[in-house]
């Protein structure tokens, strides 16, 4: 065994070990600590996506001296790997664009606080994406659960106080599910880790029995992961959560913590009950059907909404319809698809979350489109990042919004029952998308009206401004990078699919 | 089919409850029932775990008498699940509770929907 294959489980510890030491320390030291782990662990991720990428295998980490039917473990691969690195980028990049507003929203004696709910995050996060046991997966989705809610309550407001408690009542509904989830398949299965788990389940589905309880076991995992990750008729939580909350929590909430989730329920799909199993059970054809409800209903939603925090927040939802209808299409190449939306959107929502911010500032903090006019002359970077995220959302060229819609797309074609409803739904979508994005885009640029508050700059926050201008520019690179070399990362994403199996 | 209810009924009991749980977290107004109702429905899930490890005739999984022969005990992975998942439980409700806590001493109330008006009239004045 080489140092690298040990990186997994040292990058969950040290996310965790930092958040612990952060208990102690001022404000300014959790950070600093905080931002440390965050580069640490981002880079061993790094390492064990080259690694992986190197030898062309999974290795699984043995946890404790107990091996495999008994203990736990960790396992790497190449897709586990890069979204990781992605998440750790995303994560990093959001935590340094929202500095100001988070010393701003958070009082000064909690700030130590703040950071260690981002530590606790990463490691939940990280742990999620690494974890080849199913309770161990459990534990996680609660610490992220729990995590997310701190994030979103350390802002003082009314407003947070009631999203928060609306936000951990449905995630308590989702985690309940799942746990009964995972203890029926434990049940019938009696494994918990993930490859033992899935002999288990082959050999039941080849004997033909216990058809009922699998199938209620995969729709209350199912549902209960998609309650979590807000599927449309679950999204209530989503608008006041995102809308509400500091824009570090909002750009994590959105791009990360969804996500983490939905890697959790491919990695289910794929390691314990098995793709044909998931395919053969038409549960697939529910998610596909929410999704694509979801796609439509978040856009028109997006559209109806003033606030534009708010609108980014349905956009949210619109998105996680996209992933959902990839996963929905049963074909390998629907879920490559749906892995590479569920990176363009970390990427993308975080990026518009952020320069949001910096469109904000200039405006008097009014958030609402009239207020808006002419900011993206005010604050130039702020509106270049905002409208290269609203292009990408839109499927513009270039970014990566355009190449997960393309992949969306070719997918379709080969499942010829749901090829016209997706493309209809795709077209659909896009067109909303690009009338209330572009809508936003184009009140930037236009001239401010004389009512509207103007060059109302807020001189606290000047201090903070090359962070939030160096993350908004990173976060322009990194979609521009997904968007125009995404033959690799497909590439990657198939390759670590197939480390699946 | 209803023998079968009954010659399981530590299971039968157990998703009962848990509906009422799941039922009383997602429907109710009061925030407090609503913590019952999730405590319900983690509890549960406990008891289906418990009466799934337990097998008839067999001891608790702690070696005393020097018996090391595995038929004489129970399986002890579900008992740990439980006591994992009461630690996880008993936090969340932790948090939940501070959280109301937080609510009641600035809207005085613990209706979900008497909060959200106020926190609307709030938000206008």
């Amino acid at each position: 065994m080489t140092l690298v294959q040990n990186l997994p489980f040292f990058s969950i510890v040290i996310a965790m070990f930092s958040g612990i030491i952060s208990s102690v320390l001022t404000g300014k030291q959790a950070r600093n600590v905080s931002i440390g782990a965050i580069v640490v662990t981002t880079f061993m991720s790094a390492a064990v996506l080259a690694f992986c990428l190197k030898t062309g295998e999974s290795y699984t980490y043995m946890m404790g001296h107990f091996p495999a039917p008994w203990g736990n473990e960790i396992r790497a691969g190449v897709l586990e790997g890069l979204t990781a690195l992605l998440f750790g980028v995303v994560m990093l990049l959001s935590v340094v664009g929202g500095m100001g507003h988070t010393f701003e929203d958070v009082e000064g004696s909690k700030l130590n606080l703040f950071f260690i709910v981002i530590d606790l995050m990463l490691s939940s996060l990280l742990a999620l994406i690494y974890t080849n046991d199913l309770f161990t997966a459990y534990v996680f989705v609660e610490i992220n659960t729990i995590a997310g809610c701190g994030l979103i309550m350390i802002r003082q407001v009314g407003r947070s106080f009631t999203s928060a408690i609306r936000y951990l009542m449905m995630s308590q509904l989702g985690s309940g599910l799942f746990l009964i989830g995972l203890t029926l398949l434990y049940d019938v299965t009696g494994h918990l880790l993930m490859s033992p788990a899935k002999e288990a389940v082959a050999a039941i589905e080849a004997s033909g029995s216990y058809e009922i309880p699998m199938l209620v076991i995969l729709a209350v995992i199912s549902v209960g992961l998609a309650i979590k990750s807000g599927l449309y008729p679950f999204h209530s939580w989503i608008p006041d959560t995102y809308g509400y909350a500091t824009p570090t929590a909002s750009a994590i909430l959105s791009g990360l913590v969804s996500k983490g989730y939905i890697f959790l329920l491919i990695k289910i799909f794929y390691r314990v009950i098995g793709r044909e199993n998931v395919i053969n059970s038409r549960i697939v054809n529910v998610l596909f059907l929410f999704g694509l409800v979801g796609m439509i209903m978040g856009s028109v939603r997006a559209m109806l909404e003033k606030d534009t925090r708010r609108m980014i927040a349905y956009s949210s939802v619109a998105q996680i319809g996209y992933i959902y209808l990839g996963l929905g299409l049963g074909t390998q190449d629907g879920v490559i698809a749906a892995i590479f939306h569920m990176f363009t959107h970390s990427a993308t929502k975080a990026l518009l979350f952020i320069s949001a911010v910096g469109l904000y500032e200039v405006s008097g903090d009014k958030k609402d489109y009239l207020s808006l006019r002419g900011a993206g002359y005010r604050n130039p970077l702020a509106g270049i990042g905002f409208t290269v995220g609203a292009l990408s959302m839109v499927g513009f060229p270039m970014l990566s919004g355009f190449i997960s819609k393309l992949l969306f797309a070719s997918s379709a074609l080969e499942s010829p029952h749901k090829m016209l409803p997706t493309l209809i739904g795709l077209a659909v979508s896009t067109v909303l998308n690009a009338v209330y994005f572009l809508r936003l885009v184009t009140t930037l640029y236009s001239p401010a009206t004389a009512g509207a508050l103007v060059g109302e700059v807020r001189k606290r926050t000047r201090a903070a401004h090359w962070m939030l201008g160096g993350a908004t520019c990173c976060f322009i690179l990194l979609n521009l990078i997904l968007g125009s070399f995404s033959q690799p990362v497909v590439r990657a994403i198939a390759e670590g699919l197939a480390m699946f199996e | 089919m209803v023998s079968h209810l009954f010659s399981n009924i530590e299971e039968t009991v157990a998703v009962i409850l848990f509906g009422i749980g799941f039922t009383m977290l997602l429907l109710h107004r009061n925030l407090i029932k609503k913590i019952l109702g999730m405590n319900i429905m983690d509890t549960a899930v406990y008891l289906f775990l418990a009466a799934k490890g337990y097998i008839s005739g067999r001891m608790v999984p702690i070696v005393v008498d020097g018996v090391q022969d595995t038929s004489a005990y129970i399986n002890p992975v579900p008992s740990g699940l439980v006591l994992t998942g009461i630690v996880v439980s008993v936090s969340s409700t932790a948090l939940l509770l501070a959280l109301v806590i937080r609510i009641y001493g600035r809207y005085h109330s613990l209706d979900l929907d008497e909060i959200l008006m106020k926190v609307k009239k709030e938000e206008r004045s």
